[in-house]
């Protein structure tokens, strides 16, 4: 495993949930990212946001460790779960809700 | 010239076979914001009902996208929202 894939790979397993995204939750540097940090809040689930502006390697990098090419990327309990669609998609049917409780994730808002 | 959209739209017939297929160039919303350029054609929304989602999860249906659009994905589109259906899913 090259530097970067590990240093990924500790940063994905650094945290229950794991944001990859453009600027940080409180200042999202771009809309798609600014959407799930907005679903995260909104759940009140507490996560790690990893700014990709801030290090090249890591921008490039995670999109051959996932092997997904845009950014933002969520990650819980270090499995990939997608990107802004596929998190907002799963907020909307109840499922995102439900995955995080799954894994032992307390969500503050059930509904 | 062959458009962006153009590009897209003949990858996901050739891969996919869609029966019902949307590409929409949403390059100007984005203006003035990250990856955005003068000339356009970095931002997109794919609409996509095909068979070959059946019994696929999002994830698997949007790898599927992603891989029929890696190189215009490498060569200049930044952002691609994708909505994939199977045929009679709402």
């Amino acid at each position: 495993m090259s530097d970067v894939n590990a240093r990924i790979d500790a940063e994905v397993k650094s945290s229950d949930v794991v944001l990859f995204m453009k600027g940080t939750p409180q200042f999202p540097m771009c809309g798609f990212s600014g959407q799930v940090a907005q679903i995260l809040g909104y759940l009140g689930v507490p996560y790690k946001g990893v700014n990709v502006l801030e290090d090249q390697e890591i921008r490039e990098g995670i999109k051959a460790y996932s092997n997904w090419p845009t950014i933002p990327q969520l990650y819980v309990k270090g499995e990939f779960i997608g990107g802004c669609d596929i998190t907002r998609e799963m907020f909307q049917a109840g499922e995102l809700q439900a995955l995080f409780e799954e894994k032992g994730i307390t969500v503050k808002q059930a509904s | 010239m062959t458009s962006m959209a153009e590009r897209i739209t003949s990858k996901l017939e050739s891969e996919l076979a869609p029966e019902h297929l949307r590409v929409i160039d949403e390059s100007h919303q984005h203006q003035g914001h990250g990856g955005w350029r003068e000339d356009g054609e970095t931002h997109f929304r794919v609409e996509v009902v095909s068979s070959a989602f059946a019994g696929k999860s999002r994830l698997e249906r949007h790898r599927l996208v992603n891989a029929a659009l890696a190189q215009e994905l490498a060569d200049r589109v930044h952002a691609l929202a994708i909505v994939a259906k199977a045929p009679g899913e709402a």
